[in-house]
């Protein structure tokens, strides 16, 4: 049996932001397709307000944990907190991330400094090929509720090329995880996401 | 998915579970029809989902008022026929070990599991103590699954080889597996017995020294029979092996994971053995997979139990082999492994080269902000411990001088900035025993502050003590009427309706009073000035006072009332930061011109903070 790669995605973002959603909704959607899927998922007092991170590997991989340097996919909620994933960011990394930033009570408080998004990017940009940022919570507004902004970028995740998974099982998986009142509205935040990926990455 | 699908769907099907949600699963495959706990992550999800199954499930299931009792209704369940399963976190074995070690000695009759949801790396305990050592200590076997479908099938494995030996089984996971969504494939449901029966008969379960004796011979019995069952089990399986290989990997839990990914990534040439079925060791085995290899890597998190093991085996043999593991430092002896971690040693070990990764984007000039957990936008705990703060600064009361005695739950948060409120928090209920103990040591003033489940868990002796040494203390109970930090159990001071049964409901007012405190009051912390008032008594009683600060956690429990909305009066405010830095509501923000505002998407309209503002200058929105 010779090894076959697995797709790496890793989801960080702030408590509250749906991360381990979206994650599940892949997650389920991957076992649909026939895929093997495992996923890491963060419970407890990380969730209050603090940093969350899910991650997943969909292919023959046992362990869901994603390796130095070699995520295939990242997810960023809020934008500074790509910061805290520089360890899995690696050339091919694929990065889509929100613009919209939550500040901590730390830097109210004067104990800490929110970093300048501009020079992340800055930074960024010079080592990875795909890195893009989306107003995923102007969008969610717009497709009914700011609360799709995850769904948005999860849309944006299914518009790149490697994303290994079918629209079509996305969609089955959010009907079985998210409300039967806001799907609708859900499914047109992910097709927004989609199209506002393809419209950035041009 | 849907909860309902852990016990509709059928043998054969396949659902992405959690490993905490594959263990309920176990439960009803495995016969099972007795379960209790005490919430604690990493193994709450497991509680959460009985709470809402167990009834329409046919299992019985409580939120018990700490491990210990947790542990012990399972064991009388078991005792009586019945198959019973209690779970819990690592340390809160710590408050079950003495009905945990006596267990061992008494056995059972239905079979039995303790889960113990081990934390590697803290991610939310204070400690990352191996709970393998506990059961060691015991005389209990361990099973250790390495994902959500072993977590499953070792329940069935597990309850089987209890009832088999008359023993009780652990199953230890680590954080990784039961937080650990993978795809299960379901077997059969097995109704459990609805009813047991507690059958007298010589020597029973009455742990006297001339019964015990016998207890533990039987005991060694026991494990020894097991040792033999452990060298045979599926559990335990050569996974890899090549007569050529010189080097072989034992492992087992999560890092069996990690391990058997580098392998497959670099097809090293390793023979694997990996265990599931670890204690009592199953040395025979271990004995003949190492026999032929002059090289052994071991892998398993927290400490080196497996192992000492080999160790102990290749000296026994007088064998010249080499052992890679903790104790060269092959591996860290500290927190959770990776796949980075195992993939380096493993890789050292063989002396390998590994193509190189991508050098890392150099950010050490720029860092993120720190955003530790917070206490949640609209927590009443926050209005209750600036309550407090403002008392012992009206009383003037210097900061050396007073002594915060924390517990264990969300107001926990109290030791951030800028609070400070966490002088001592060692363990559930050590707040009271803590300040009782201080109170006798110095003459400086102290302050308890523990939450309604936890006072109920731990905290009641510890106040009986206190009443009865004299301490001169003041007690806060921060009742949110749910236990919020593990995700919002129930506890006995509400009513609970669990599997359609309804709990009575133990009042916390007078307990205190029965434990002989001389001033008991309750406050309701959205009346800041009263809970000032209060907190002044408190402070200045002499002996133990006890304040219950009561309001609902604001997460768990829907408010009864429509709340108002609230706004900043900008011609009002004078920019003093008082709700910012001292109260601290992470519902409000300074905006780049310096003025605040509120952000109203976590604004939770509870209106704390309108009464913390000096200015009068957070109204009613018109």
């Amino acid at each position: 049996m010779s090894y076959k790669k697995s797709y790496q995605i890793y989801i960080i973002g702030v408590g509250g932001q749906g991360t381990i959603k979206t994650a599940t909704i892949i997650g389920e959607a991957a076992m649909a397709q026939g895929l093997n899927v495992v996923m890491s998922e963060v419970h407890g007092m990380a969730q209050r307000g603090g940093t969350v991170v899910t991650e997943l590997k969909i292919g023959d991989s046992l362990s869901p944990l994603n390796e130095k340097y070699s995520a295939d996919l990242l997810l960023a909620f809020e934008p500074s907190e790509l910061l805290r994933a520089t360890s899995i960011i690696g050339k091919d990394t694929n990065i889509i991330a929100s613009c919209s930033s939550i500040i901590p009570f730390t830097v109210s408080l004067g104990i800490s400094k929110y970093p300048d998004i501009n020079q992340i990017i800055e930074r960024l940009s010079k080592k990875v090929d795909n890195l893009h940022f989306i107003d995923a919570e102007k969008i969610a507004i717009e497709a009914g509720n700011i609360i799709a902004a995850n769904i948005v970028i999860l849309g944006a995740a299914l518009a790149t090329s490697k994303f290994p998974l079918k629209k079509e099982n996305i969609i089955e998986s959010m009907k079985q995880n998210l409300p039967i009142k806001s799907i609708d509205m859900n499914i047109k935040a992910l097709e927004m996401g989609s199209k506002e990926y393809l419209k950035v990455s041009k | 998915m849907k909860l309902q699908d852990i016990y509709e769907k059928k043998e054969g099907e396949k659902l992405f579970l959690l490993g905490n949600e594959a263990a309920v699963r176990g439960v009803l495959e495995a016969g099972i029809s007795f379960t209790s706990t005490y919430p604690g992550t990493p193994s709450s999800e497991i509680g959460n989902v009985l709470a809402k199954i167990a009834g329409e499930a046919g299992v019985y299931f409580e939120f018990s008022v700490n491990e210990k009792v947790a542990l012990e209704v399972s064991a009388a369940a078991a005792a009586s026929g019945l198959r019973s399963f209690v779970f819990m976190k690592h340390v809160g074995l710590n408050v079950a070990a003495d009905a945990f070690m006596s267990t061992a000695y008494t056995g059972v009759r239905g079979g039995m599991i303790i889960l113990s949801a081990d934390d590697p790396s803290m991610h939310s305990s204070q400690n990352e103590q191996d709970n393998r050592l506990m059961a060691q200590l015991a005389g209990v076997p361990v099973l250790e699954p390495s994902n959500p479908q072993e977590m499953k099938d070792f329940m069935v494995y597990g309850i089987n080889t209890s009832e088999q030996y008359k023993i009780p089984v652990m199953m230890r996971t680590t954080t990784r597996v039961s937080h650990m969504r993978g795809i299960v494939e379901l077997g059969p449901i097995k109704p459990g017995e609805k009813e047991g029966f507690f059958k007298k008969e010589e020597p029973g379960f009455t742990i006297a020294p001339a019964y015990a004796r016998k207890m533990r011979q039987e005991l060694v019995k026991k494990l020894n029979q097991l040792e033999i069952t452990g060298n045979n089990s599926p559990l335990n399986r050569i996974v890899r092996e090549s007569k050529k290989n010189r080097v072989g990997i034992i492992t087992s839990g999560v890092s069996y994971n990690y391990v058997l990914d580098t392998v497959n990534k670099y097809s090293l040439p390793v023979n694997i053995l990996k265990l599931g079925l670890c204690y009592p060791f199953p040395r025979e085995l271990m004995k003949n997979f190492i026999t032929n290899l002059d090289d052994i890597i071991v892998v398993e998190e927290v400490e080196p139990f497996l192992e000492k093991e080999v160790l102990s085996i290749i000296g026994q043999e007088g064998w010249q082999k080499k052992v890679y593991g903790k104790l060269d430092r092959t591996l860290p002896h500290i927190y959770e492994y990776n796949p980075d971690i195992v993939e380096q040693s493993l890789t050292q070990v063989l002396k390998m080269g590994v193509p190189e990764k991508n050098p890392e984007i150099d950010f050490t000039d720029i860092t993120p902000p720190m955003r530790p957990p917070v206490l949640c936008p609209g927590c009443p705990h926050r209005s209750t411990i600036y309550g407090i703060k403002k008392a012992v600064q009206s009383l003037k009361i210097k900061k050396e001088n007073i002594i915060y005695s924390n517990d264990i739950g969300c107001y926990t948060l109290a030791m951030q900035p800028p609070y400070y409120m966490a002088d001592y928090c060692i363990c559930m209920g050590s707040s009271i025993g803590i300040a009782s103990g201080m109170s006798k040591a110095t003459k400086q003033k102290i302050i308890a502050l523990i939450g309604d489940s936890t006072f109920f868990h731990a905290g009641i002796p510890p106040l009986i003590n206190a009443v009865h040494q004299k301490a001169d203390i003041m007690v806060v109970i921060l009742d949110n009427r749910v236990t919020a930090m593990t995700g919002g159990q129930p506890n006995p001071g509400i009513l609970t309706d669990i599997g359609g049964e309804k709990g009575m409901v133990v009042s916390i007012e007078e307990l205190s009073k029965a434990a002989g405190a001389g001033y008991v009051k309750t406050i309701d912390p959205g009346d800041l000035d009263n809970s000032v008032k209060t907190f002044k008594e408190g402070l200045q009683y002499e002996g133990v006072s006890v304040i219950i600060s009561r309001s609902p956690c604001v997460v768990f429990v829907k408010p009864e009332k429509e709340r108002l909305t609230y706004q900043i009066n900008q011609e009002k405010c004078t920019r003093c930061l008082i709700c910012l830095r001292q109260f601290n509501c992470p519902a409000l923000y300074q905006r780049e011109d310096g003025s605040i505002d509120i952000n109203y998407l976590l604004c939770t309209d509870c209106g704390y903070c309108v009464q913390v503002c000096p200015q009068k200058a957070i109204e009613v929105k018109k």
